[in-house]
Protein backbone atom coordinates (compact mmCIF):
# COMPACT_ATOMS: atom_id res chain seq x y z
CA UNK A 1 0.00 0.00 0.00
CA UNK A 2 2.54 2.56 0.88
CA UNK A 3 5.12 1.83 -2.05
CA UNK A 4 1.84 3.68 -3.95
CA UNK A 5 2.06 6.50 -2.95
CA UNK A 6 6.07 7.52 -2.82
CA UNK A 7 6.82 6.16 -6.07
CA UNK A 8 5.23 8.11 -8.78
CA UNK A 9 6.93 10.90 -6.70
CA UNK A 10 10.30 9.42 -6.73
CA UNK A 11 10.80 8.39 -10.61
CA UNK A 12 10.87 11.91 -12.82
CA UNK A 13 12.77 14.50 -10.44
CA UNK A 14 16.69 12.49 -10.75
CA UNK A 15 16.60 12.70 -14.84
CA UNK A 16 15.17 16.20 -15.29
CA UNK A 17 18.18 18.13 -14.02
CA UNK A 18 20.60 16.08 -16.43
CA UNK A 19 18.06 16.78 -19.46
CA UNK A 20 18.12 20.33 -18.49
CA UNK A 21 22.21 20.70 -18.32
CA UNK A 22 22.02 18.55 -21.50
CA UNK A 23 19.81 21.24 -23.18
CA UNK A 24 22.19 24.04 -21.56
CA UNK A 25 25.42 22.14 -23.58
CA UNK A 26 23.22 22.17 -26.60
CA UNK A 27 22.61 26.33 -26.03
CA UNK A 28 26.27 26.28 -25.13
CA UNK A 29 27.12 24.45 -28.31
CA UNK A 30 25.78 27.56 -30.80
CA UNK A 31 27.23 30.34 -28.80
CA UNK A 32 30.08 31.71 -31.07
CA UNK A 33 33.32 32.99 -30.22
CA UNK A 34 33.73 36.70 -30.89
CA UNK A 35 37.08 36.21 -33.18
CA UNK A 36 36.11 33.20 -34.49
CA UNK A 37 32.76 32.90 -34.79
CA UNK A 38 33.12 29.39 -36.57
CA UNK A 39 33.85 28.15 -33.71
CA UNK A 40 31.36 27.56 -30.49
CA UNK A 41 32.86 27.86 -26.78
CA UNK A 42 32.22 24.17 -26.58
CA UNK A 43 34.44 23.82 -29.38
CA UNK A 44 37.12 26.28 -27.39
CA UNK A 45 37.12 23.81 -24.87
CA UNK A 46 36.31 27.22 -22.40
CA UNK A 47 33.28 25.54 -20.91
CA UNK A 48 34.50 23.28 -17.91
CA UNK A 49 31.33 22.45 -16.39
CA UNK A 50 27.35 22.84 -16.76
CA UNK A 51 25.62 21.69 -13.39
CA UNK A 52 21.92 21.83 -12.27
CA UNK A 53 22.18 23.40 -8.61
CA UNK A 54 19.33 21.72 -6.36
CA UNK A 55 18.11 25.44 -5.85
CA UNK A 56 17.53 24.95 -9.82
CA UNK A 57 19.98 27.90 -10.71
CA UNK A 58 22.37 26.90 -13.27
CA UNK A 59 25.98 26.80 -12.60
CA UNK A 60 28.77 27.27 -15.38
CA UNK A 61 32.24 26.88 -14.94
CA UNK A 62 34.19 28.72 -17.47
CA UNK A 63 37.85 28.98 -18.04
CA UNK A 64 39.89 32.09 -19.76
CA UNK A 65 42.04 31.38 -22.32
CA UNK A 66 44.57 34.14 -22.63
CA UNK A 67 44.62 36.15 -19.48
CA UNK A 68 44.37 39.53 -21.17
CA UNK A 69 42.11 38.34 -24.23
CA UNK A 70 39.23 41.04 -24.65
CA UNK A 71 37.12 38.09 -25.49
CA UNK A 72 36.56 36.65 -22.21
CA UNK A 73 34.11 39.62 -21.16
CA UNK A 74 31.98 38.78 -23.92
CA UNK A 75 32.00 34.77 -24.04
CA UNK A 76 30.92 35.18 -20.72
CA UNK A 77 28.10 38.00 -21.29
CA UNK A 78 27.19 35.68 -24.28
CA UNK A 79 26.94 33.03 -22.74
CA UNK A 80 24.58 34.04 -20.11
CA UNK A 81 22.22 35.85 -22.38
CA UNK A 82 21.72 32.65 -24.72
CA UNK A 83 21.29 30.49 -21.73
CA UNK A 84 18.78 33.12 -20.23
CA UNK A 85 16.96 33.20 -24.26
CA UNK A 86 16.72 29.61 -23.76
CA UNK A 87 14.70 29.74 -20.96
CA UNK A 88 17.60 29.09 -18.05
CA UNK A 89 17.61 31.39 -14.66
CA UNK A 90 19.27 32.33 -12.38
CA UNK A 91 22.53 31.42 -14.02
CA UNK A 92 25.72 31.41 -12.29
CA UNK A 93 29.23 31.82 -13.98
CA UNK A 94 32.20 31.20 -12.13
CA UNK A 95 35.63 31.62 -13.58
CA UNK A 96 38.11 28.48 -13.19
CA UNK A 97 41.64 29.13 -13.53
CA UNK A 98 42.94 25.34 -12.63
CA UNK A 99 43.59 23.19 -14.66
CA UNK A 100 44.72 26.09 -17.19
CA UNK A 101 43.04 26.60 -20.31
CA UNK A 102 45.21 25.55 -23.48
CA UNK A 103 45.30 24.59 -27.01
CA UNK A 104 44.86 21.14 -26.09
CA UNK A 105 40.99 21.94 -24.65
CA UNK A 106 40.19 22.71 -28.51
CA UNK A 107 37.72 20.08 -29.48
CA UNK A 108 38.08 17.59 -32.82
CA UNK A 109 35.28 19.08 -34.42
CA UNK A 110 36.79 22.87 -33.61
CA UNK A 111 40.12 21.63 -35.29
CA UNK A 112 38.70 20.82 -38.10
CA UNK A 113 35.95 23.72 -38.01
CA UNK A 114 39.01 26.12 -37.97
CA UNK A 115 40.66 24.60 -40.92
CA UNK A 116 37.98 24.57 -42.67
CA UNK A 117 37.82 28.24 -41.90
CA UNK A 118 41.48 28.93 -43.30
CA UNK A 119 43.40 28.98 -39.75
CA UNK A 120 45.44 25.97 -38.91
CA UNK A 121 44.47 24.33 -35.73
CA UNK A 122 47.65 23.78 -33.51
CA UNK A 123 49.84 21.47 -34.65
CA UNK A 124 50.38 19.35 -31.76
CA UNK A 125 49.78 18.91 -28.19
CA UNK A 126 51.70 21.02 -25.79
CA UNK A 127 52.39 17.92 -24.03
CA UNK A 128 54.23 16.17 -27.25
CA UNK A 129 57.82 15.00 -26.96
CA UNK A 130 58.64 17.87 -29.50
CA UNK A 131 56.85 20.48 -27.75
CA UNK A 132 58.63 19.55 -24.12
CA UNK A 133 61.61 20.03 -26.25
CA UNK A 134 60.78 23.18 -27.83
CA UNK A 135 61.00 22.17 -31.09
CA UNK A 136 59.57 24.26 -33.40
CA UNK A 137 56.02 22.76 -34.71
CA UNK A 138 55.28 21.89 -38.13
CA UNK A 139 52.80 23.96 -39.02
CA UNK A 140 50.39 22.54 -42.18
CA UNK A 141 48.99 25.07 -45.05
CA UNK A 142 45.11 25.11 -44.39
CA UNK A 143 44.39 25.32 -47.96
CA UNK A 144 46.97 22.84 -50.03
CA UNK A 145 47.76 20.54 -46.60
CA UNK A 146 51.90 21.52 -47.48
CA UNK A 147 54.19 21.40 -44.39
CA UNK A 148 56.52 24.05 -46.24
CA UNK A 149 55.36 26.71 -44.52
CA UNK A 150 57.13 29.40 -42.35
CA UNK A 151 56.53 31.66 -39.63
CA UNK A 152 55.62 35.71 -40.53
CA UNK A 153 54.88 36.92 -37.18
CA UNK A 154 54.75 35.03 -33.55
CA UNK A 155 51.46 37.39 -32.84
CA UNK A 156 48.41 37.59 -34.99
CA UNK A 157 45.49 40.07 -35.00
CA UNK A 158 43.73 38.15 -31.66
CA UNK A 159 45.82 36.85 -28.72
CA UNK A 160 45.82 32.78 -29.60
CA UNK A 161 47.15 33.12 -33.06
CA UNK A 162 50.25 33.86 -35.21
CA UNK A 163 50.95 34.21 -38.64
CA UNK A 164 52.38 32.32 -41.07
CA UNK A 165 52.87 31.80 -45.31
CA UNK A 166 53.00 28.67 -47.09
CA UNK A 167 55.99 28.40 -49.35
CA UNK A 168 53.88 25.72 -51.78
CA UNK A 169 50.76 27.80 -52.49
CA UNK A 170 52.25 31.33 -51.51
CA UNK A 171 49.53 32.26 -49.40
CA UNK A 172 49.45 33.74 -46.12
CA UNK A 173 47.16 32.30 -43.36
CA UNK A 174 46.52 32.50 -39.92
CA UNK A 175 47.44 30.04 -37.21
CA UNK A 176 46.42 29.21 -33.96
CA UNK A 177 49.21 28.75 -31.41
CA UNK A 178 50.14 25.90 -29.41
CA UNK A 179 49.99 27.07 -25.75
CA UNK B 1 41.89 29.82 1.36
CA UNK B 2 39.62 30.80 4.31
CA UNK B 3 40.91 27.98 6.91
CA UNK B 4 44.39 29.30 6.18
CA UNK B 5 43.84 33.10 6.38
CA UNK B 6 42.32 32.36 9.77
CA UNK B 7 45.35 30.64 11.03
CA UNK B 8 48.03 33.15 9.89
CA UNK B 9 49.63 35.51 12.35
CA UNK B 10 48.13 39.85 10.86
CA UNK B 11 52.61 39.69 10.23
CA UNK B 12 52.39 36.91 7.70
CA UNK B 13 49.15 37.91 6.26
CA UNK B 14 50.47 41.58 5.39
CA UNK B 15 53.54 40.03 4.09
CA UNK B 16 51.24 37.76 1.66
CA UNK B 17 49.92 40.75 0.41
CA UNK B 18 53.17 42.50 -0.19
CA UNK B 19 54.51 39.42 -1.96
CA UNK B 20 51.47 39.54 -4.28
CA UNK B 21 51.62 43.21 -4.95
CA UNK B 22 55.30 42.62 -5.91
CA UNK B 23 54.00 39.87 -8.63
CA UNK B 24 51.42 41.95 -9.52
CA UNK B 25 53.08 45.55 -10.15
CA UNK B 26 56.25 43.47 -11.85
CA UNK B 27 53.50 42.57 -14.95
CA UNK B 28 51.70 45.98 -14.42
CA UNK B 29 54.22 48.29 -15.06
CA UNK B 30 55.92 46.63 -17.50
CA UNK B 31 52.78 46.01 -19.28
CA UNK B 32 52.09 49.62 -19.38
CA UNK B 33 55.19 50.57 -20.35
CA UNK B 34 55.14 48.12 -23.38
CA UNK B 35 51.74 49.22 -24.27
CA UNK B 36 53.75 53.02 -25.32
CA UNK B 37 55.31 51.18 -28.23
CA UNK B 38 51.24 51.05 -29.52
CA UNK B 39 51.78 52.58 -32.98
CA UNK B 40 55.82 53.34 -32.72
CA UNK B 41 57.31 49.60 -33.19
CA UNK B 42 59.55 49.52 -35.90
CA UNK B 43 57.26 47.09 -37.90
CA UNK B 44 53.41 45.82 -37.44
CA UNK B 45 54.39 42.14 -36.77
CA UNK B 46 56.92 43.98 -33.12
CA UNK B 47 53.31 46.36 -32.45
CA UNK B 48 51.68 43.47 -32.73
CA UNK B 49 54.15 41.35 -30.58
CA UNK B 50 55.00 43.76 -28.02
CA UNK B 51 51.28 44.97 -27.57
CA UNK B 52 49.71 41.55 -27.41
CA UNK B 53 52.77 41.02 -24.61
CA UNK B 54 51.20 43.51 -22.48
CA UNK B 55 47.79 42.48 -23.11
CA UNK B 56 48.90 39.00 -21.63
CA UNK B 57 50.76 40.61 -18.18
CA UNK B 58 48.04 42.91 -17.40
CA UNK B 59 45.84 40.28 -17.57
CA UNK B 60 47.99 38.56 -15.56
CA UNK B 61 48.15 41.64 -13.26
CA UNK B 62 44.47 42.01 -12.86
CA UNK B 63 44.19 38.44 -11.40
CA UNK B 64 46.69 39.62 -9.06
CA UNK B 65 45.52 42.49 -8.26
CA UNK B 66 41.94 40.49 -7.76
CA UNK B 67 43.40 38.45 -4.94
CA UNK B 68 45.39 40.85 -3.78
CA UNK B 69 42.39 43.03 -3.40
CA UNK B 70 40.49 40.14 -1.75
CA UNK B 71 43.44 39.01 0.74
CA UNK B 72 44.01 42.80 2.39
CA UNK B 73 39.88 42.20 2.83
CA UNK B 74 39.09 45.96 2.82
CA UNK B 75 37.31 46.18 -0.37
CA UNK B 76 39.58 47.15 -2.77
CA UNK B 77 39.48 45.60 -6.36
CA UNK B 78 41.67 45.42 -8.72
CA UNK B 79 41.18 49.06 -10.40
CA UNK B 80 41.66 50.86 -7.11
CA UNK B 81 44.69 48.51 -6.45
CA UNK B 82 45.97 49.97 -9.44
CA UNK B 83 44.65 53.46 -10.27
CA UNK B 84 44.55 54.79 -6.77
CA UNK B 85 47.62 53.83 -4.89
CA UNK B 86 50.26 56.29 -4.60
CA UNK B 87 54.21 55.50 -6.44
CA UNK B 88 55.33 54.47 -2.95
CA UNK B 89 53.18 51.72 -2.39
CA UNK B 90 54.47 50.40 -6.04
CA UNK B 91 56.11 47.38 -5.27
CA UNK B 92 57.56 46.57 -8.69
CA UNK B 93 61.20 45.92 -9.15
CA UNK B 94 62.80 48.93 -10.82
CA UNK B 95 63.77 47.73 -13.83
CA UNK B 96 60.57 46.99 -15.09
CA UNK B 97 59.74 50.73 -15.45
CA UNK B 98 62.90 51.73 -17.13
CA UNK B 99 62.60 53.81 -20.45
CA UNK B 100 61.82 51.84 -23.30
CA UNK B 101 64.75 53.38 -25.71
CA UNK B 102 65.00 51.50 -28.67
CA UNK B 103 63.28 48.26 -29.87
CA UNK B 104 66.98 46.72 -28.60
CA UNK B 105 66.67 48.17 -25.19
CA UNK B 106 62.81 46.98 -24.83
CA UNK B 107 63.80 43.36 -25.98
CA UNK B 108 66.46 43.34 -23.52
CA UNK B 109 64.41 44.39 -20.60
CA UNK B 110 61.61 42.06 -22.17
CA UNK B 111 64.10 38.81 -21.77
CA UNK B 112 65.66 39.90 -18.15
CA UNK B 113 62.25 39.62 -17.09
CA UNK B 114 60.85 36.95 -19.21
CA UNK B 115 63.26 34.60 -17.92
CA UNK B 116 62.91 35.46 -14.07
CA UNK B 117 58.98 35.13 -14.45
CA UNK B 118 59.26 31.97 -16.10
CA UNK B 119 61.37 30.17 -13.34
CA UNK B 120 59.34 32.26 -10.79
CA UNK B 121 56.68 31.11 -11.50
CA UNK B 122 57.38 27.75 -12.57
CA UNK B 123 58.02 26.88 -8.77
CA UNK B 124 55.29 29.48 -7.22
CA UNK B 125 52.77 27.21 -9.33
CA UNK B 126 53.19 23.69 -7.10
CA UNK B 127 53.61 26.53 -3.89
CA UNK B 128 51.28 26.38 -0.84
CA UNK B 129 49.01 29.41 -1.88
CA UNK B 130 46.50 27.27 -4.38
CA UNK B 131 44.98 30.65 -5.58
CA UNK B 132 48.32 31.96 -6.55
CA UNK B 133 49.33 28.53 -7.89
CA UNK B 134 46.69 28.38 -10.20
CA UNK B 135 47.16 32.11 -11.54
CA UNK B 136 50.86 31.43 -11.63
CA UNK B 137 50.13 27.41 -14.03
CA UNK B 138 48.21 29.76 -16.01
CA UNK B 139 50.92 32.44 -16.77
CA UNK B 140 53.24 29.97 -17.28
CA UNK B 141 51.59 29.45 -20.50
CA UNK B 142 51.72 32.78 -21.37
CA UNK B 143 55.30 34.04 -20.06
CA UNK B 144 57.10 30.93 -22.20
CA UNK B 145 55.83 32.16 -25.52
CA UNK B 146 56.72 35.64 -24.21
CA UNK B 147 59.71 34.14 -23.60
CA UNK B 148 60.21 32.65 -27.44
CA UNK B 149 59.63 35.88 -28.93
CA UNK B 150 62.34 38.12 -26.81
CA UNK B 151 64.81 36.15 -26.72
CA UNK B 152 64.39 35.10 -31.06
CA UNK B 153 64.91 38.78 -31.25
CA UNK B 154 67.88 39.24 -28.82
CA UNK B 155 69.51 36.78 -30.43
CA UNK B 156 68.92 37.99 -34.10
CA UNK B 157 69.84 41.53 -32.76
CA UNK B 158 72.97 40.38 -30.90
CA UNK B 159 74.15 38.42 -33.69
CA UNK B 160 73.22 40.51 -35.97
CA UNK B 161 74.88 43.60 -37.64
CA UNK B 162 77.27 45.43 -35.70
CA UNK B 163 75.24 48.24 -34.55
CA UNK B 164 72.39 45.59 -33.44
CA UNK B 165 75.35 44.48 -31.42
CA UNK B 166 76.55 46.88 -30.02
CA UNK B 167 72.96 48.61 -29.53
CA UNK B 168 71.38 45.49 -26.88
CA UNK B 169 75.02 45.15 -25.41
CA UNK B 170 75.04 48.46 -24.25
CA UNK B 171 71.52 47.83 -22.99
CA UNK B 172 72.11 44.75 -21.15
CA UNK B 173 74.90 46.83 -19.60
CA UNK B 174 72.78 49.54 -18.78
CA UNK B 175 69.99 47.41 -17.24
CA UNK B 176 71.96 44.40 -15.64
CA UNK B 177 72.61 46.03 -12.66
CA UNK B 178 68.81 46.59 -12.08
CA UNK B 179 68.58 42.79 -11.80
CA UNK B 180 70.18 42.36 -8.60
CA UNK B 181 67.31 43.12 -6.33
CA UNK B 182 65.02 40.67 -8.71
CA UNK B 183 66.84 38.11 -6.40
CA UNK B 184 67.61 39.84 -2.98
CA UNK B 185 65.26 37.94 -0.15
CA UNK B 186 64.56 40.42 2.03
CA UNK B 187 63.58 39.29 5.80
CA UNK B 188 59.56 39.02 4.58
CA UNK B 189 60.81 36.71 1.90
CA UNK B 190 62.42 33.86 4.36
CA UNK B 191 58.99 33.93 6.28
CA UNK B 192 56.80 33.71 3.55
CA UNK B 193 59.36 30.62 2.24
CA UNK B 194 59.52 29.04 5.23
CA UNK B 195 55.62 28.92 5.38
CA UNK B 196 55.55 27.73 1.77
CA UNK B 197 53.98 30.68 0.63
CA UNK B 198 57.08 32.07 -1.55
CA UNK B 199 59.85 30.45 -3.52
CA UNK B 200 63.61 30.90 -2.54
CA UNK B 201 65.39 33.15 -4.72
CA UNK B 202 68.27 31.85 -4.99
CA UNK B 203 67.35 29.14 -6.73
CA UNK B 204 65.23 30.93 -9.30
CA UNK B 205 68.26 33.10 -9.30
CA UNK B 206 70.24 29.75 -10.63
CA UNK B 207 68.01 28.63 -13.39
CA UNK B 208 67.51 32.10 -14.20
CA UNK B 209 71.04 32.58 -15.37
CA UNK B 210 71.29 29.44 -16.75
CA UNK B 211 68.91 30.03 -19.14
CA UNK B 212 70.20 33.53 -19.50
CA UNK B 213 73.71 32.20 -20.07
CA UNK B 214 72.27 30.10 -23.22
CA UNK B 215 70.46 32.57 -25.11
CA UNK B 216 73.28 35.43 -24.63
CA UNK B 217 75.74 32.87 -25.82
CA UNK B 218 73.46 32.24 -28.43
CA UNK B 219 72.98 35.80 -29.03
CA UNK B 220 76.59 36.26 -29.19
CA UNK B 221 76.53 38.93 -26.14
CA UNK B 222 78.67 39.39 -22.58
CA UNK B 223 77.34 38.71 -19.87
CA UNK B 224 77.99 42.02 -17.77
CA UNK B 225 79.82 41.81 -14.40
CA UNK B 226 78.08 42.71 -11.25
CA UNK B 227 78.14 45.90 -9.75
CA UNK B 228 77.82 47.23 -6.14
CA UNK B 229 74.95 49.22 -6.99
CA UNK B 230 71.29 48.39 -5.72
CA UNK B 231 67.81 49.49 -5.81
CA UNK B 232 65.05 48.83 -4.09
CA UNK B 233 61.65 48.80 -6.18
CA UNK B 234 60.23 46.09 -4.40
CA UNK B 235 60.18 47.72 -1.13
CA UNK B 236 58.73 51.07 -2.64
CA UNK B 237 61.66 52.69 -3.86
CA UNK B 238 61.55 54.17 -7.40
CA UNK B 239 63.12 55.67 -10.03
CA UNK B 240 62.30 58.69 -11.11
CA UNK B 241 60.74 57.02 -13.82
CA UNK B 242 57.71 55.18 -11.97
CA UNK B 243 56.02 58.74 -11.25
CA UNK B 244 55.57 59.76 -15.08
CA UNK B 245 54.21 55.94 -15.52
CA UNK B 246 51.66 56.79 -13.14
CA UNK B 247 50.84 59.76 -13.90
CA UNK B 248 49.81 58.99 -17.42
CA UNK B 249 48.05 55.18 -16.38
CA UNK B 250 46.45 56.86 -13.36
CA UNK B 251 45.64 60.44 -14.39
CA UNK B 252 41.81 59.83 -15.99
CA UNK B 253 40.86 58.32 -12.12
CA UNK B 254 42.11 60.94 -10.57
CA UNK B 255 40.77 63.64 -12.46
CA UNK B 256 37.16 61.64 -12.33
CA UNK B 257 36.93 59.73 -9.79
CA UNK B 258 34.88 56.36 -10.26
CA UNK B 259 34.76 56.76 -14.28
CA UNK B 260 34.15 53.75 -16.26
CA UNK B 261 32.89 53.07 -19.55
Amino acid sequence: MSTVEFAPAAVPTPLKPRERESEAWRVLGEVQDPEIPVLSVVDLGVIRRVHVAPSGALEVDLAPTYSGCPASLVIRSSVVSALRAAGFDPISVTEVLSPPWSSDWLSEAGRQKLKSYGIAPPAESVASPRALWRAEPSVACPRCDSHDTQVTSQFGSTPCKALYRCNACLEPFEYFKCI
Amino acid sequence: MSADNETMTPALQATRLDYLLQLADTSLILGQRLGEWVGHAPALEEDLGLANTALDLIGQARLLLTYAGELEGRGRNEDQLAFLREESQFRNPALVEQPNGDFGQSIVRQVLIDAYQLELYQRLQHGKDTRLASICAKSLKETRYHLQYSSGWLIRLGDGTPESHARVQRALTQLWPYTHELFEEQESDRALIAAGFAVPLAEVQCHWLLRLDAILREATLQRPQDTPFRWSGRRGQHSEHLGYILADMQHLQRAYPGAHW
